[in-house]
């Protein structure tokens, strides 16, 4: 049994310690916006937060993040920058299939975090563990860039 | 609420989604006004013409009542159902705005419903070909058109005036003589009494008056539920006391379990059950491929489960299959005299007595579609009829499958086609649909969510063909070539379907192949017989890639021996403007369109070669190491050329600098989408031509997951795509969107490689081929 907080609830799941945390939000808790990409950390389909660090929930079990906060996709509306990024895909038409997206959102919310200013090679670094095989990078990086410019703007 | 409702998209089929989806449903329900009754085929196209084409030729045929696919609710919100499923190409936006566009309806008072599998009802719901829009811009007018002169008749013998006094005006009906005015919903259940208006009698808006169709102002209707996690994918589908499972698959295609020990496996925490899956013999079809399923409370549970299987299978004749050896026997095939689908002159005796010569080979790997949602299906069986949740392109066929696997009707199946993480072909094809229905029916019909893992997805995948090209031409003085020798040495698709079937079919050859429209006088188009030792199958634009690949690159060969500029060589060969029947290419396929209505059209292949040309700026000179490559496609009835700027270090470093991409789809329909839709197959086409290849040994797939299988990267994507449309021309028919700009990428980078360094690349993937030899 392992009980943590997800998007600002506490919550526990009875699942053996080993569980990754993506399996345990998506088929024990019904969070289903994390999704499932590769199993082995590569395609960064499964990004959450964990304590507001980006990690790849897939090969994260759910024991690490006992006593932590988990904010997934479903919650980052209500983080400004997640809510300015969401905006910004939309506007953008970042998505394609949109299976990556929430993944993508996640990474790009994180590097903006730690960087409000970031230039190609920090987008590159931040983003680069996230796959996207419909093709939207550039979309994507424009996205990241237009938030980057408005949030700048009021710091 | 209205103005919501078409930016933030629903999802009535999908029992995860709550809250909004029951809103909806609530609004829809409160008096459908064209109530959705009866068969769609009543409506079909009933042609008497011998010979069907486009949309009419598939399965299921056109269907373009609007009684099938509007209704409104007293409300005033007008639901449109797509029969298209949606992957990332815009269909769920696309097809609305079609229908609105000619009912005069106002776009953000418009939903969409994702249709259930049922082509009696909707016609054809195939998402593949590049034909959704197509072979529907037109009966989808008709469907909104034929829907408002219903809602017009219906105010007109309300207000008691002639129903040309009546027109419909952005979401209401107006009176013209006086100005009166009537929301569609307080006359729409009056218009759905009324007899649906022959399609002759049908009046449709000037192409100039279009305020949605090629006007790039309707954002994507998903694109809010995709950013918040609320999209509802396969993988999402939730059912009340659903199980989860996984499935070892014999590792050969065509083996089977030889024997097998689940006691370890039951011992793994959260095991249910383990049920083994009868294999079908060859060919293989849409079967599933059988094997052992583990069935546990969760994901999780039922992976791990499966690791503690204990399976002995038997191999069969498959496990032979070697990638290094087949490409030996393509090689051996493609250098043999093979049956000719195109002969024009006298092409073998030319080639014979030619004193200037040039021969070229290209050999392209087998490619995975690595969709980022692996295969997934949830199905539950109750009372005799099984009901399915799948991401699927071909939702009949999934019905038909289900039908087959579980002794059904198909009217005893119901798909309903949730949103897919992708498909590029892959869920054309549901073989892992069909898992899930017997899974289920093994559990007494209990809900059970059938999961592919990556490594699964990679290792029995329908893979693109292998193939090698090969090619001679005879010169000229000038280097132009008096002869034309393409062989396609690759195992079919129809291999899938019939087993041992060798040599491309008709359609596959048609792509790029045996419609090249050059002004050669000798060309002979050869298909060698090569069997296929895996699964085949149809792979985002299909057999353009080698085809466009080989074709594309061998100009680029050709202009260089003659020492000319490649665009313009590219040029002279397509020769002057002309539209050609594909007949007289020998070509009777055209992708299933008629030739008189699809000519091939040189003109268009000069402006989009001229349009990704002069966007790469291409006579400029460049910085040491710096190349620009060129290549054209002509499929899927579009046109596509790409110039691509690359830099390669000495270190063999490669850097896409730009790229310039022109696409003529004839009318435009959703333009944001065909944007989005380019920029996506450039970013595709550079990562398969970088790194995609799948190789077997010993009948195995070697790669297994995005270690030692990969995918393109932000770090290495273009900075920069600029896409290039040609004019908006509503004139001529409709090409297709979502294929035809994958081809010329390889080919485009390919040559610019070669012009930034003198390296051929004639071997996909490049991999490591760039990097300096080691002396």
């Amino acid at each position: 049994m392992s009980t943590f907080t997800i998007n600002d609830k506490p919550m526990t799941v009875e699942v053996p310690d080993d569980t990754p945390i993506l399996w345990a939000l998506r088929d024990e808790l019904g969070l289903t916006g994390t999704k499932f990409g590769c199993g082995m950390g590569l395609c960064g389909a499964c990004t959450v937060h964990l304590d507001g660090q980006p990690i790849r929930s897939c090969i994260t079990p759910v024991s690490v993040a006992v006593g932590k906060h988990i904010t997934t996709i479903e919650n980052i509306e209500y983080d400004e920058l997640g809510a300015a990024l969401q905006l910004a895909w939309v506007e953008a038409g970042v998505p394609q299939c949109g299976y990556c997206q929430g993944g993508q959102i996640m990474s790009a919310v994180a590097l903006l975090k730690a960087k409000p200013k970031p230039n190609d090679e920090d987008i590159d670094d931040a983003m680069n563990g996230n796959i996207c095989r419909c093709g939207t990078y550039t979309r994507i990086r424009a996205a990241i860039k237009s938030v980057s410019l408005t949030q700048g703007d009021k710091a | 609420m209205s103005d919501m409702i078409f930016s933030t998209a629903t999802f009535d089929n999908m029992p995860a989604n709550t809250g909004r989806r029951d809103l909806f449903r609530i609004a829809g329900a409160s008096g459908l006004l064209l109530a959705v009754t009866g068969s769609g085929n009543v409506f079909a196209q009933t042609s008497t013409e011998s010979v069907k084409y486009g949309g009419d030729k598939m399965p299921g045929g056109l269907v373009d009542n609007p009684l099938m696919f509007v209704s409104i609710a007293d409300n005033g919100i007008v639901t449109v159902i797509c029969h298209r499923s949606e992957m990332g190409q815009g269909v769920r936006t696309s097809i609305p705005m079609i229908v609105a566009e000619e009912l005069d309806a106002d776009i953000n008072r418009v939903r969409v419903q994702q249709a259930d599998g049922d082509e009696a009802r909707y016609g054809n719901q195939n998402t593949d070909g590049s034909r959704s829009i197509r072979q529907w811009l037109e009966p989808g007018r008709r469907v909104g058109a034929a829907a408002r002169a219903m809602l017009e008749a219906a105010a007109a013998a309300e207000w008691g005036v002639q129903v040309s006094e009546v027109q419909a005006q952005n979401h209401l009906l107006v009176h013209k003589p006086t100005g009166r005015k009537l929301p569609f919903g307080k006359v729409a259940a009056a218009a759905a009494k009324l007899q649906v208006p022959a399609r002759d009698s049908l009046t449709f808006k000037a192409p100039a008056h279009f305020r949605y169709i090629g006007k790039d102002n309707v954002k994507l209707i998903d694109a809010q539920d995709i950013v918040t996690g609320r999209a509802g994918f396969g993988i999402d589908t939730r059912l009340e006391g659903m199980v989860y499972a996984v499935v070892a698959r014999p590792p050969v295609l065509g083996g089977k379990v030889k024997s097998f020990d689940a006691a370890q496996a039951l011992k793994v925490p959260g095991v249910l059950k383990v049920v083994e899956l009868a294999t079908t013999p060859l060919p293989a079809s849409f079967n599933p491929l059988g094997g052992i399923s583990v069935v546990a409370r969760n994901t999780w549970a039922a992976i791990k489960g499966r690791e503690a299987l204990s399976i002995e299978w038997i191999d069969g004749s498959n496990a032979t299959y070697d990638s290094a050896a087949f490409r030996a026997t393509l090689e051996k095939a493609a250098r043999s005299p093979a049956k000719a689908v195109r002969d024009d002159g006298k092409t073998i005796k030319v080639l014979g007595s030619s004193k200037r010569r040039l021969e070229a080979e290209y050999y392209l790997p087998h490619l995975a579609h690595a969709t980022m949602e692996p295969p997934v299906a949830t199905a539950h069986i109750v009372n005799g009829q099984c009901e399915v949740w799948a991401p699927v392109q071909a939702p009949e066929a999934a019905r038909n499958i289900v039908a087959e696997k579980l002794d059904l009707k198909v009217e005893q199946v119901t798909v309903h086609v949730t949103l897919l993480g992708g498909g590029f072909g892959r869920k054309s094809k549901p073989d892992f649909v069909a898992e899930a229905a017997l899974i289920s029916k093994a559990l007494d019909g209990k809900p059970v969510k059938l999961q592919w893992t990556r490594e699964d997805d990679i290792r029995h995948d329908y893979l693109h063909a292998v193939s090698v090209q090969r090619f001679e031409a005879a010169l000229d003085d000038k280097g132009m070539p008096t002869a034309w020798l393409h062989r396609s040495a690759a195992p079919t698709i129809s291999s899938t379907f019939k087993q041992g079937a060798m040599g491309l079919s008709t359609g596959e050859i048609g792509m790029t192949a045996i419609n090249i429209p050059f002004q050669i006088p000798n060309v002979r188009i050869e298909t060698p017989e090569v069997e296929a030792m895996a699964r085949i199958g149809w792979f985002r634009s299909v057999y353009n890639i080698p085809h466009a690949f080989g074709v594309q690159c061998f100009v680029d060969e050709l202009a260089t021996a003659a020492k000319r500029d490649s665009k313009d060589y590219l040029l002279e060969l397509i020769g002057p403007d002309r539209k050609i029947n594909p007949a007289l290419l020998s070509d009777t396929s055209n992708y299933g369109e008629d030739p008189a209505r699809y000519p091939i059209d040189t003109a268009r292949m000069r402006r989009v070669i001229n349009l990704a040309a002069e966007g790469a700026k291409w006579d400029r000179k460049l910085p040491k190491g710096h190349g620009i490559g060129i290549a054209m496609a002509y499929s899927f009835m579009s046109y596509t050329a790409t110039a691509i700027e690359v830099e390669v270090t000495t270190e063999g470093d490669l850097r896409i600098v730009s790229v310039d991409s022109a696409i003529d789809c004839g009318p435009q329909v959703n333009v944001e989408r065909i944007r989005s839709q380019v920029e996506g197959a450039v970013i595709m086409g550079i990562g398969l031509a970088k790194y995609g290849e799948i190789t077997f040994k010993n009948g195995r797939v070697v790669q297994s997951n995005f270690n030692d299988h990969l995918l393109l990267r932000q770090s290495e994507s273009p900075r920069e795509i600029r896409v290039h449309l040609a004019p908006n021309d509503q004139s001529v028919e409709p090409g297709g969107v979502g294929e035809p700009p994958l081809p010329p990428i390889a080919p485009a980078l390919c040559n610019a490689i070669f012009a930034a360094t003198g390296k051929r690349i004639r071997t996909l993937p490049i991999g490591g081929q760039l990097s300096p030899v080691r002396t």
